[in-house]
C-alpha cells in the first residue's frame, strides 16, 4: 500500500490536470438542492450539446455551491482565466453558453453571478467584492462546490486527509489540547466546547468506545448538513477518524435521515474509498490505530437528533431522551459506553484545525464563539440559500449585505433563527452579533442555523403557531410538561389566530411556556415554548389585537380578514367574479361588483387576479360583518 | 450505606447514601406529590410533578435526584410551584371529568396531586380542554384498559417490564398521540399479556382497573390456595362474600406480588356450583356426605389396594410437606412406588 506522500502525489497530479489541463472545466452543482433545480437535466444538455457541437471540456459534478436563488448554478473555468459562475442554468441557455463561450469567447455577461479565481473576465464583476459574498469565509464548505465529492482524490488534493495524518503522528493528549485550544464550540446548536468533550471522552474509562456524528438534521429549513455531506463528506469521515484516534475509539455511527437518500450514497462511496486508501480499517496510514465507520439511517423522528434518544435509536430501541440526572454520553452512550457525539460541522472542522492550528481556526470570529457560522438563509429575503460567516457578524449584516435585503422590498419584521426552538428577533435587534451568547440572551438560540426573514405581511401569532405545530407533532411524548404543554400552548394559538381568543390566554401562554421550559425533559421540551415566548415578547400589540380587536394586522388569519371591492375604483371587468372559487362575486360587467361576505372564503384570489391599474379589491381587518341572510317565507 | 442529613424546606431530614430525595421525604413522612414514581419500580422521572429546587438554584426531579449530605432542597420555591401547578393542570384539562363513577375515585393519585396543588374551577377554565376518545379495551376478562384516562406515567410499562419480565406493553406513537399499546396494539387479551394484575394494582388513577371491583368492608388475611408457593393474600370481604383479592405486602412468600389467578380467580368461592361437601356414588348418583362418612370409604377401598395395583398422583397446588405425606403414604403404607405428580406432564 502507498504511504500517505505517495497518495497526495498520485491525488494532486490528477487534481492539477484536471485544473491546469488544456481544457475548460464545467462545474455543475449537483446536490439534492441543485437537483430539484434541475441540475442533472443541465449536465446532461451540457454532454449533448458538447458532442454535437465537437466541443471539449470536463464535466465536474460538484456539491452544493451555497447561492439557492440562483440554482442551477454552472461554474465554467477556460484554461488561464478566471471561473465564471452561471445563475439559473437552464437547458436553452446551456446551447447559448457552449455556442458563446465554450466555442467562441463571449461569456454572455447578462446569465453570470460573477466570477472568481485567478485572472478576470470581460464585464464580468469579481463575486467575492459583491455585498452579498465579501463577508461570507468558506472554511466548513471549502471543498462544496469546489471537489467531485465521490472523487477522493479530490479532496485529498484539497489538504484531505491531510490532518488524519498530522494527528496519527500527535499523541491523543495533543490532539485534545488542539481542539480545546481552537475554541470550536458544538456545531448542532447547542454550542458545548468540542475539545472539552473530546477530552472527556478520552478520560472516560473502558475498552470500547465509540464516536457518533449526528447527522439527522430535522430542523424545517435547515440543510447545511446535508450539504456538507454530499458535497465533501470525506472531511466528515476525516473528523471522526481522527475524533476516534483521539478518543482512543474503534468504531463510529454515522446517524444521518432516511430522507437524504444522496447522503447517504455519497458516505457509503466515501467509506469505501477511504477503506481502498487505508485511511479506514485495520492499521490506518500503517499505525496501530484502527477505526471503521458504519451508517445508520434515521427513522424520521425529530427528537432524535437529541443525543441520548439517537444513541437508544442506534440501539434499535424507542428513541426517547434520556432523564436526567443521567452520564454525560461520553461517560455512558451508545450501548452504554462511552460515546463522543457531534455534528456533521463539528468533525467537518476538526481536520483543519489539526491541519492549519487552533490559533488559525480562532483567528475568526468572537472570543467565546470562535470560527464561522453556517446560516440557511431564507424566507422574505432577496438572496436566500446557504452561508458561511465568521461568528460575530450582525443580523443586519447577514439579511441587508449578504442576503441582499427583504425581497419584494418589503419592510423587515422580524427574523426567526435556530429552527423551531429558535426565537423570533425585531428590527430594534438587528445588530446583535451572530454567537452562542449573544443570540442566548436575545431569547433566541444558534440551533441548527436556520435563518427565516420575515417582513410586515407575516403574522407573528401565526408564526408562533407554525413552530408550536412542528414541535407539538415531534415531541416524543414521554414527559407531561412538553406532550401536553406544547399540545395546550398550539391549541391557544390556534384559537387566537381563529378570532377565538380569550382575555387572559397571554398570561396563560408566559406561564404554560416557562412551566415547559424549565419542566421538560430534554432540548426539544425545553426550547420549545421559545418561539411563543419572543414573538410575546416583541410583538405583544399583535397578539392584542388579535383577541381583543379580532384584528390581524399583517392581514394573514383568514377568520379575522374580509375582502372588499371599492366602489370608486372597480371597472366592472369580470376577472374577479370569474377566479373566485366559490362564486362569491356578482356584478354586471363595467359595473361595480360586490363580494358576498357569506360566501367568501378569504382565499384572496380576487385581489391577486383584480389588475394592477384599479387595484379595487382591499383586504381588511378586523372582518366586515356578514350581512344577514334574506329569508324569504314560503307561503302554501 | 453511610448516612447523611438533608434540608427539605427547612427540616433536617437523616438519609441513607444512594436514596433519591423523594424516597428521603417519605420515609420521614414528608408528602413530595408524584405521579409515575412507584416504590417497587425505577424512577424514570416522566411526570414532573415531583419537582423540586436543589441547593437554591437547579429545578430537579426529586424522584430521580440522589440524596447528598448537606443538601438544601425547597418543594416550595416560586419556579417549582409553577412548574408543577402546570403540569398537573394540564394532566387535569386532558382527563375525563367522570371522578363519581371512576373505579379510582377517592384512591387516585392524580385527584391526591390536583387537591395538594390547589387546582381551581377558574383557573382550569383558562384551559382548551381536550379529552381522548380512543375506545375501551375490554377484551381481558379481568380488567379494562382506558386509554383516556391515561396520564401515560408508565408505570404499566416499567411494571411489565422490571418486575414480571413479560414485556407485554410498551409506549407506540408519539406526542400527544402517545398511547400505551401492546404489539401492534392488539387488543390486550391478544398480546402477550399473562393477566397478572400487577400493572392493574400500580395504575395511579383508573386506566388500568380490575372488572367489577366492590370496595371490600373488612379485610381477611389469608393464603392462596391455587399452588404450593404459598402467597399471602388479602381477601377483601362483604358480609359473607369475598369481593377482592390483594397481594400481601408483608408476606416474605410473594411481598404482595399475585399470578392471574390468585388476583382474580376469587369468584369460585361464592360460586352456587361450588361442592362444600364431599359426594359419595349411591345406586349410580352422587350424594353429599359427611368428611368422616367419606374418609372411612377411602381407607376401607385402600386397604384392599395394597401394592402395585395402587399408584398415587400428587397435585402441584398443595405444599411441598403435603407432596412429601403422599409419597411416604404410598411407599411406607401402600407398599408401591407408583407414585407421581400433576406438575411433571
Amino acid at each position: 500500500m502507498m504511504n500517505f506522500t505517495e497518495i497526495q502525489e498520485q491525488a494532486r497530479q490528477e487534481w492539477d490536470s484536471l485544473q491546469s489541463g488544456s481544457v475548460p472545466v464545467i462545474a455543475v452543482g449537483t446536490a439534492t438542492c441543485g437537483r430539484s433545480a434541475g441540475a442533472l437535466g443541465v449536465v446532461q444538455a451540457f454532454e449533448e450539446e458538447m458532442s454535437e457541437k465537437g466541443v471539449e471540456a470536463h464535466i465536474v459534478e460538484v456539491g452544493c455551491i451555497g447561492p439557492c436563488y440562483a440554482e442551477p448554478l454552472v461554474n465554467i473555468t477556460k484554461p488561464g482565466r478566471a471561473t465564471v459562475a452561471y445563475k439559473n442554468v437552464t437547458k436553452k441557455m446551456v446551447t447559448e453558453i457552449v455556442d458563446n463561450y465554450l466555442k467562441g469567447d463571449d461569456p454572455l455577461p447578462h446569465y453570470t453571478l460573477g466570477s472568481f479565481g485567478e485572472g478576470t473576465v470581460e464585464n464580468i464583476p469579481r463575486i467575492l467584492d459583491t455585498p452579498s459574498f465579501k463577508p461570507q469565509e468558506r472554511r466548513v464548505f471549502r471543498n462544496c462546490g469546489v471537489i467531485d465529492p465521490t472523487n477522493i482524490n479530490h479532496y485529498i488534493a484539497n489538504e484531505g486527509y491531510n490532518g488524519l495524518s498530522k494527528a496519527l503522528t500527535m499523541t491523543q493528549s495533543e490532539v485534545v489540547e488542539e481542539m480545546k485550544k481552537s475554541g470550536l464550540r458544538g456545531r448542532g446548536g447547542g454550542g458545548f466546547p468540542a475539545g472539552r468533550k473530546w477530552e472527556a471522552g478520552l478520560n472516560a474509562e473502558g475498552d470500547q468506545k465509540y464516536v457518533v456524528c449526528n447527522a439527522d438534521e430535522g430542523d424545517p429549513g435547515a440543510f447545511m448538513d446535508r450539504a456538507v455531506i454530499e458535497g465533501d463528506p470525506h472531511s466528515v469521515l476525516e473528523g471522526m477518524i481522527i475524533a476516534g484516534y483521539a478518543i482512543g475509539a474503534d468504531t463510529g455511527y454515522i446517524y444521518v435521515r432516511a430522507e437524504y437518500p444522496l447522503a447517504i450514497r455519497r458516505l457509503e462511496r466515501a467509506i469505501e474509498q477511504a477503506h481502498e486508501k487505508g485511511f479506514l480499517g485495520n492499521n490506518i496510514l500503517g499505525t496501530d490505530f484502527s477505526f471503521d465507520i458504519n451508517i445508520f439511517p434515521g427513522a424520521g423522528a425529530f427528537v432524535c437528533g437529541e443525543s441520548t434518544a439517537l444513541t437508544l435509536s442506534i440501539e434499535g430501541k424507542r428513541g426517547m431522551p434520556r432523564v436526567a440526572p443521567r452520564p454525560r454520553t461520553t461517560e455512558q452512550g451508545l450501548y452504554d459506553k462511552p460515546t463522543l457525539l457531534n455534528n456533521v460541522k463539528t468533525f467537518s472542522s476538526a481536520p483543519m484545525i489539526i491541519t492549519r492550528g487552533a490559533e488559525w481556526f480562532a483567528s475568526i470570529g468572537t472570543e467565546k464563539s470562535t470560527g464561522t457560522a453556517i446560516f440557511a438563509l431564507t424566507g422574505k429575503v432577496n438572496n436566500c440559500g446557504l452561508i458561511e460567516v465568521p461568528m460575530g457578524i450582525t443580523l443586519r449584516e447577514i439579511i441587508y449585505d449578504i442576503g441582499g435585503g427583504v425581497a419584494d422590498g418589503g419592510r423587515f419584521k422580524a427574523v426567526q433563527t435556530g429552527g423551531p426552538s429558535g426565537g423570533c428577533l425585531p428590527e430594534s435587534l438587528l445588530d446583535t452579533p451572530i454567537d452562542y451568547d449573544s443570540l442566548d440572551e436575545a431569547g433566541s438560540i444558534m440551533g441548527s442555523g436556520g435563518m427565516v426573514v420575515m417582513d410586515e405581511k407575516t403574522c407573528m401569532v401565526d408564526v408562533a403557531r407554525y413552530f408550536l405545530d412542528f414541535t407539538e407533532i415531534e415531541s416524543c411524548g414521554q414527559c407531561v410538561p412538553c406532550r401536553l404543554g406544547t399540545k395546550q400552548l398550539l391549541d391557544i394559538l390556534k384559537d387566537i389566530c381563529a378570532g377565538k381568543g380569550k382575555k387572559g390566554d397571554i398570561d396563560l401562554l408566559i406561564e404554560l411556556s416557562q412551566s415547559v421550559h424549565g419542566g421538560s425533559v430534554c432540548g426539544l421540551g425545553q426550547t420549545a415554548a421559545n418561539p411563543v415566548l419572543t414573538t410575546i415578547r416583541y410583538f405583544r400589540d399583535e397578539f392584542e389585537a388579535h383577541i381583543n380587536d379580532k384584528c390581524c394586522p399583517a392581514k394573514v388569519c383568514k377568520p379575522l380578514i374580509s375582502f372588499r371591492i371599492l366602489e370608486d375604483k372597480c371597472a366592472g371587468c369580470t376577472l374577479c367574479a370569474k377566479s373566485c372559487p366559490v362564486n362569491a362575486i356578482s356584478g354586471e360587467k363595467k359595473e361595480v361588483h360586490v363580494i358576498d361576505q357569506g360566501l367568501c372564503v378569504q382565499c384572496g384570489v380576487c385581489m391577486e387576479k383584480c389588475p394592477k391599474k384599479f387595484s379595487a379589491v382591499e383586504c381588511l381587518s378586523p372582518k366586515l360583518p356578514v350581512a344577514p341572510k334574506e329569508t324569504t317565507e314560503v307561503v302554501a | 450505606m453511610s448516612k447523611v442529613t438533608l434540608t427539605i424546606d427547612g427540616l433536617q431530614i437523616p438519609a441513607k447514601e444512594g436514596m433519591t430525595v423523594l424516597e428521603a421525604a417519605q420515609a420521614s413522612g414528608l408528602y413530595i406529590p408524584n405521579l409515575c414514581n412507584h416504590p417497587d419500580l425505577k424512577p424514570a422521572g416522566l411526570c414532573r410533578v415531583c419537582v423540586v429546587k436543589m441547593d437554591d438554584w437547579k429545578i430537579a426531579i426529586s424522584c430521580k435526584l440522589p440524596v447528598k449530605d448537606g443538601m438544601v432542597i425547597s418543594t416550595e420555591d416560586p419556579e417549582v410551584q409553577q412548574i408543577r401547578k402546570s403540569t398537573v393542570e394540564l394532566l387535569v384539562a386532558n382527563h375525563p371529568m367522570t371522578c363519581l363513577t371512576c373505579e379510582a375515585d377517592g384512591d387516585c393519585e392524580l385527584q391526591r396531586v390536583a387537591h395538594y396543588v390547589g387546582i381551581t374551577q377558574e383557573n382550569l377554565n383558562r384551559y382548551r380542554r381536550s379529552v381522548r376518545s380512543i375506545p375501551i379495551d375490554r377484551s381481558n376478562p379481568f380488567f379494562d384498559f382506558d386509554h383516556n384516562k391515561c396520564i401515560l406515567c408508565g408505570i404499566c410499562v416499567r411494571t411489565c417490564d422490571e418486575l414480571q419480565n413479560i414485556n407485554a406493553i410498551d409506549y407506540a406513537q408519539r406526542g400527544v398521540d402517545s398511547i400505551i399499546s401492546t404489539l401492534a396494539n392488539k387488543p390486550i387479551a391478544e398480546s402477550r399479556c399473562e393477566s397478572c394484575g400487577e400493572c392493574v394494582i400500580r395504575c395511579p388513577v383508573a386506566a388500568l382497573a380490575p372488572k367489577g371491583a366492590q370496595e371490600p368492608m373488612r379485610e381477611v388475611k389469608s393464603i392462596c390456595s391455587y399452588c404450593g408457593v404459598g402467597c399471602g393474600v388479602m381477601l377483601g370481604v362483604r358480609g359473607q362474600k369475598v369481593v377482592s383479592v390483594e397481594g400481601d405486602r408483608d408476606n416474605p412468600v410473594n411481598k404482595g406480588s399475585l399470578c392471574v389467578k390468585g388476583r382474580f380467580g376469587y369468584r369460585f368461592i361464592n360460586h352456587p356450583e361450588r361442592l362444600k361437601t364431599p359426594l359419595i356414588k349411591k345406586n349410580g348418583t352422587l350424594e353429599e356426605a359427611s368428611w368422616d362418612e367419606a374418609l372411612d370409604l377411602i381407607a376401607e377401598k385402600f386397604s384392599n389396594s395394597k401394592g402395585d395395583k395402587f399408584a398415587a398422583l400428587a397435585s402441584a397446588r398443595i405444599t411441598n410437606e403435603d407432596n412429601y405425606l403422599i409419597q411416604k403414604f404410598t411407599r411406607a403404607v401402600m407398599g408401591t412406588n407408583n407414585i407421581d405428580h400433576c406438575a411433571r406432564l
